[in-house]
This record gives C-alpha cells, structure tokens and sequence, in this order.
C-alpha cells in the first residue's frame, strides 16, 4: 500500500513524533555510575551464568557471564573494576533477577579490549556462536537473542533481509543517531547478515520523519550490495516486524508464523549497527545507545550508556524536574513504567522518559462506557476489534476472546488505547487476558 | 548530586493518548447542530425557541434525575444528552404543543437510553425513540406544521404551543402542507433552492439543508463522524429516487427533491451517524446507509406517510448488531496465501 508515493501498511495511529528536541543532538558518552548491575537476564531464554566470582576483577568488554545453552547469549562488563557481589536484583517485569554488581575503578576508562575477531568469511556457523558470545539481542526491545532469529531453519530461505530503521515510537531518537553516525557498522553488520541469511537484496525501511538519515545511508551505500533504503509514510507502529514487512515487500506473515515463513527477515537498524561493530574487534555488548527525553529531563539526549547504570544515576546525571512523577523504559505507546529507579539500563531499553504530573495526567482520564464509534478497529494495525474484546475482557470471557476474536495475535502495540475516546484501557485488559489464557494452556 | 528519593507512578502503555474523549467529540456535534438551531429560531420565532428549550430541559432533566434515582453520578456532563435533546426537538413540528414536547423528551430518554443502560447501550436512536411515540400517540399534532417566517413570529406563539396538558391542539387555519405532503398527496413540486436553503415548512431542524451540510462537513473534518454512512445513504436515495424519476417523472420525485426534503439531510447528516447505534466497520457503515437510504424512498413513495426517514434510521439501528455480526475486518494474517518463492 502507498500512501502520497510512500510505502506503508493499512491502518495505525498518527500519535505526536515528539522527536525535535534530540534528533539533532549527537550521541554522547556516558560516565560510569558507583555501581553497574548487570542482569543475567536481559533477553528471552535461559540466563546467563557468570564465569566470575565475588572479589574478582574484571575489565571493560570482558566475558562476565556465558550463554547457557543456544537460547541464551554472554555478558560482558560494561566497565573495568571489581565484581562486588552476584545477587538478585529487580527487573521491570516485577519479578527479581540474579546480576553481578559491578564497583568500576575510580580511573576506570572508556577503552575496551579486544577478544577474537570473527570475519564475514568465516563459515556461518562460526558467525552464529560469534553473535551469541557477543550478547548480542533486539535492541528494538523484545531482547530476542538475535543468533536464534539469524539461523535459518533447514527448508526455509530469505530471498529479502529488511533492516528496520523505522524507529515509529515517539521520543526516541537512538536509531535516528545510529543510522546517522554508524553508517559504516551498518553496512559491516548487513553483511553479516546476508551471509547468515543468504539473502540477495536489502531493504532498509526508514520513515519519512528521518530524511537526513536516509540520504546518509544512501550517499554511503557499498556498491556491491543490492540495497535500497525506502522511504516510509510517517505511521505507528510501523516498526513492528510484520506491518513492516507488508509495508516494504506487500506480504503478510500468517498468523502464528515467522517473518521467515515469507522469506523475509528483518533486523533492527542498531542491531546490524552493533553486529558489525562488535564482530570484527571480537568484543560484546557493553553498552547501548538510549534516548533520555521527556518533559521531565533536562539535559535531554542520546547516551552512549554502559549495561547496567541504575535509573537514580542516570537522571541525577541528566537531571530531572523535581516534580516528576512516572519513568518509562521504551517509548511512550508501548514502553513499561519503571516501578523503582534501582531499575538499570539493559540491551533492551531504547530509552528512558519521565513525565511530570502535567502529562502524566493525561492517561488518567474519566473512563466512559464504550460508545461504538470504531475507532480502535480502523487503528489496529493486525484488525482487530478491539471494542468486542473489550466488551468480553470486561466479562472475563477469555477464551472468547482468544477462539473467535484472535485475541493472542495482539502484540499490544497500543494504537486502539491511544485513539480510544472512552478511555478504556484496552491494552491492559488484553494483557491480563493474554496472561490468563497462556496460564489456562499450560496447565 | 541530591539523592533522588521518589514514589514513581506506575501506569500501563501507552502512556499518551489522542486528545479525543467521549465528550469533546459530543461538544462538537452540539456546536455543529447550534447553527441549524439558530435557523430553526429564525425561522420558526417564539415557537422554535419554546419547542426546542422544552426538548433539550426534558430530556436533560429526566438523564439527571434517572442518574439519580439508579444511584449513579449524572452523566449530564457528557453532553450526549444535549445532543439528543437538540435532535429530538429539531425533528418535531415547531406548533407541537409543549406538554406533548415534554412528555416525547422523558420517554425519549427513558425508554431510548436509559432502560438500557445508558450512554453506550442505547440501540437506537433515543431522540428517534421519543419521535417514533409522539408520532404514534399524537398522529395529528405530529402531523400539523405551520408555515415558517411569519412577520409576527417573533412577538407571538403559535395557538397550539400553550395548549393545556391531555387537551386536543386545534389546529384550525393555521397549518401548511410540508413539500414532501404536497408532492405526496397533491403532485406540486417545490423549488429546490427553497428546499436547500430552507425558505419551506416543515420540522425546526429540517428545513436548511445546507446548515446541516456545514455542520456535517466539520464534524467529519474533525474525524467524528463516518463519512461513510451518510455518503452512502445519499447516493442510495439519489441512484434509487433517480432511477424512478427516470421512469416516470409525473409520478415520481427528482433526486434532487427527495435529497433536500423532509427530515433525510437531518437524519442522514445526524441521526443515522449516531456512533452508538451505527456499525463501526467501515464495509458495515456502507451497507447500514444504503439500507436506510433504501428504505427512506420505499417509505417515501410507497408507504401511506409522506416522510419515512424516522423509520428508516430505527430499522438501520435494529440491524446494526446483525451488520456487526456478519461484518468482520479479517485478521491480518488470516487470509490464506501462499507464501511468496
């Protein structure tokens, strides 16, 4: 589907960009906080187990923690000093997680060592161990350990990889930076990719609110490779995997299947960028770029920040309005609320964004009775409709919700809570029944 | 570097939201109707004023006092209410005495709204509901309409608006036959301009089409109004109504006549759009118009009364539930497809 001569998927919201205030500002370096806990769990799968013990030092980039087992990636000390005790540590899910708090040396510097590099000529196989040593995840959010993904499954093949450049949530800013400033680790990182993949062309989708970024990558683009980067009509949640892979190729992944069931494959823009930064050097994820914004934050930016830097240090740094009241991890349409500011910075978190009461108050609105109008049907993106479930959530039919309304093909993108005139917190209540009829399953 | 010491507020996603409410999209149908209710005032004087006052206290007050008496905070804040109040009183014929006018709004909202449950709930139309029980109980009143920019329209009432509570009106000299009754019952065409503009008899609200017109294009600039419902039930009368006038124009009415006539600019433009009884796929807004727009020229040129569009909307709204059944969007990764090689 096209839209004014760009590509796009049908449905959606417009929701404010909201972007202005950092897309301009360069990525910037950020200083170590007293203490870094890095969680051995920051991705779906097993945790990681540490390969150092209390008391021992460690140096920045240094292997802390390996895979166990293929559905499991490594961690690596975002700074040099001593690893001060293994222990748990709360996560944004609610529940505790083992992390190894980590006390940098008071000169501790930015420099990183190397380990073994892995080059795009080496055999698959080896590529594939070299991102998961790396710790390398979906840096979108879902923190999906991304060597799982890249291993294409006997029978099936990519004929196109899709870089994600989409970047739809307002506020954040990080892949807008990275495509600008890392040009060349995205090119390194796609191939990469193709190698893993075997795909023949790319695709780097990139929405028409980033236009700078585009002509960087087109003006730097390898001439070798069979890559274009199209331009995308400004639409939420566009950067969600299967609106972008029927925006950019017209396919739609059936439900329940993988992008890979279409032959495509998609890759988030600062994913590729960190794959084709890390490999060469044999180095891991130490540390990610964030976008800290909000009307709440002072110094509002993008921050190159180590793994593990707790939110307290992170907006005393930054610097926050005294009167803020609600922290978000993620973007504003689908990021989580963080419940404690002991909270810390994880491959997956894209950015970090306080509110103060002026805007918090915004989601706290009278809740009406549903009026039927229809919006949320014309903004889900998998269409849905959300009014019935609503209704039903209401009941607590569950299993209604999920036999005849495909309840579990929601992936709780927020577009029908977003134009909802009623206020109904339509998200949640799909959350809750989502829960139940995963639990209703397994038992 | 002060410690920052905090309770953080926790809320699920999405953390911002559109800006539209339930009660910002009902102000701005009451602004789009305010206009067509200054003409009705224009037109109608003292008696316009009246009638359209009594329909928007008593339906306003029975909400209020319904609220009240289910033991739940009033939801006369929600401006819903107005609306109907506004629709209710510009659809009936401005002479109607007041006690008639008052006991429509009451059961307007009693048995259009509140019996099932209130805003949200209502399967049809309530200001419609009070309508269709004035035209049942009072066929005459219903039925008598005075002429409309009389000199004296502003210094004086019409005879039958005072008329005492469960007493006859007496309607005596002092009616006129609407366009479409004149079309009806005694072939005379009336001027399209007239109609467009609204220099004709008929209800207080359904003389101007074009008010209503502007009305609907800002409501559906706004995005709060289906575009969808009253284009299609304005392309069924116009194919429909064409097609017969094609036939046999002495018999039957132009397109453009039965467009700008009776109470289908209205209820096309106002009633039928009513969120809350409408079907909210857009394949469901299409098919629900061109039923009622259908059933508006059925009634209209073979039914015994001259106007059908009430009847036409209630039976749209009691299919509605049936549109929503049967209308499905289908689920984006649903539609069997092979995958590309």
């Amino acid at each position: 589907m096209r839209l004014l001569g760009l590509k796009t998927f049908r449905h959606g919201v417009h929701p404010p960009e909201l972007k202005d205030e950092t897309s301009h500002l360069a990525i910037r370096q950020f200083p170590f906080a007293p203490v870094l806990a890095v969680p051995l769990s920051q991705h779906i799968g097993k945790p990681a187990i540490p390969t150092v013990v209390e008391g021992q030092q460690v140096t920045r980039g240094q292997m802390i923690a390996k895979p166990d087992g293929f559905m499991s990636v490594a961690m690596h000390a975002p700074a040099s000093g001593v690893v001060r005790r293994i222990a748990l540590m709360p996560s944004i899910t609610g529940r505790m997680s083992h992390g190894i708090f980590i006390e940098p040396y008071p000169g501790s510097t930015q420099e990183v060592v190397d380990g073994n590099p892995c080059s795009v000529d080496a055999p698959p196989d080896e590529i594939i161990t070299a991102i998961q040593h790396a710790g390398v995840v979906g840096l979108g959010g879902a923190g999906f350990p991304t060597h799982v993904k890249l291993k294409v499954p006997e029978g099936k093949h990519v004929d196109t990889l899709i870089i994600n450049g989409v970047e739809c949530e307002p506020y954040l800013t990080t892949d807008h930076r990275v495509m600008l400033e890392q040009c060349e680790d995205v090119f390194n990182g796609i191939r990469y990719l193709m190698k893993l993949t075997g795909a023949r062309r790319v695709i780097v989708g990139v929405e028409a609110n980033k236009p700078d970024a585009a002509e960087a990558l087109r003006a730097a683009s390898p001439t070798d490779l069979d890559l274009s980067v199209e331009l995308l009509s400004v639409k939420y949640p566009q950067g969600a995997e299967k609106m972008l892979i029927t925006a950019l190729l017209g396919r739609e992944v059936p439900s329940g299947s993988l992008p890979i069931d279409v032959n495509a494959m998609c890759c988030n823009v600062a994913t590729t960028a960190e794959i084709g930064r890390l490999l060469p050097r044999g180095r891991g994820i130490q540390e990610r770029v964030v976008t800290i914004t909000g009307p709440a934050v002072r110094d509002k930016g993008n921050y190159r920040i180590p793994i593990g830097t707790p939110l307290r240090f992170l907006l005393e740094h930054v610097g926050v309005e005294p009167e803020f009241t609600r922290v978000f991890l993620g973007g504003p349409m689908m990021g989580q609320a963080a419940s404690s500011l002991d909270l810390v910075i994880t491959k997956g978190t894209s950015g970090v964004v306080a509110f103060t009461e002026t805007e918090a108050e915004q989601t706290h609105r009278h809740v009406y009775p549903c009026i039927r109008c229809g919006y949320c049907l014309d903004a889900c993106p998998i269409f849905l409709d959300p009014s019935t479930l609503g209704m039903l959530a209401r009941n607590e039919e569950h299993t209604r919700m999920a036999d005849d309304f495909n309840l579990m093909d929601c992936f709780e993108c927020g577009s029908c809570s977003f134009v909802c005139p009623s206020h109904i917190p339509l998200v949640h209540q799909f959350r809750t029944a989502k829960a139940a009829v995963r639990k209703a399953g397994s038992t | 570097m002060a410690m920052i010491k905090k309770t953080l507020e926790i809320r699920t996603s999405p953390h911002i939201v559109s800006g539209y409410s339930v009660d910002t999209i009902m102000f701005n149908v009451v602004l789009a109707l305010l206009p067509i209710s200054a003409f009705a005032v224009y037109a109608f004087g003292l008696t316009g004023l009246l009638t359209l006052a009594t329909a928007v206290i008593s339906c306003v007050a029975t909400e209020h006092v319904l609220c009240r008496l289910s033991g739940k905070p009033s939801t006369i804040r929600d401006w819903s209410i107005i609306i109907t109040g506004l629709l209710y009183g510009l659809t009936l014929p401005p002479s109607l005495p007041l006690w008639m006018v008052a006991v429509g709004g009451i059961l307007a909202v009693g048995l259009g709204k509140a019996i099932f449950g209130g805003l949200g709930n209502n399967p049809f139309n309530p200001a419609l509901v009070g309508r269709a029980i004035l035209q049942a109980a009072f066929p005459a009143a219903m039925t008598s309409w005075i002429p409309g920019f009389t000199p004296d329209r502003f210094t004086t009432l019409a005879p039958t608006t005072l008329t005492l509570p469960f007493s006859t009106p007496s309607y005596d000299g002092i009616t006129t036959a609407t366009p479409l009754s004149l079309w009806k019952f005694d072939q005379v065409a009336t001027d399209a301009s007239d109609l467009a503009i609204g220099f004709v008899s008929g209800s207080a609200g359904e003389t101007s089409g074009l008010l209503i017109l502007l009305g609907g294009i800002y409501l559906i600039a706004r995005n709060m109004m289906n575009w969808r419902i009253p284009a299609s039930i304005f392309a069924a009368v116009i194919l429909l109504s064409g097609a017969l006038h094609l036939a046999d124009a002495e018999q039957f009415a132009s397109p453009l006549f039965m467009l700008f006539s009776g109470g289908l600019m209205l209820g096309a433009v106002f009633m039928a759009t009513d969120m809350v009884g409408s079907p909210m796929t857009s394949l469901g807004c299409c098919l629900y118009g061109v039923l009622i727009g259908v059933l508006v020229v059925v009634i209209r040129v073979w039914g015994g009364l001259p106007e059908g569009v009430m009847y036409a909307i209630l039976l749209g709204n009691a299919v509605t539930p049936l549109i929503d059944r049967s209308i499905r969007p289908t689920v984006y990764g649903t539609r069997i497809k092979e995958p590309a090689t």
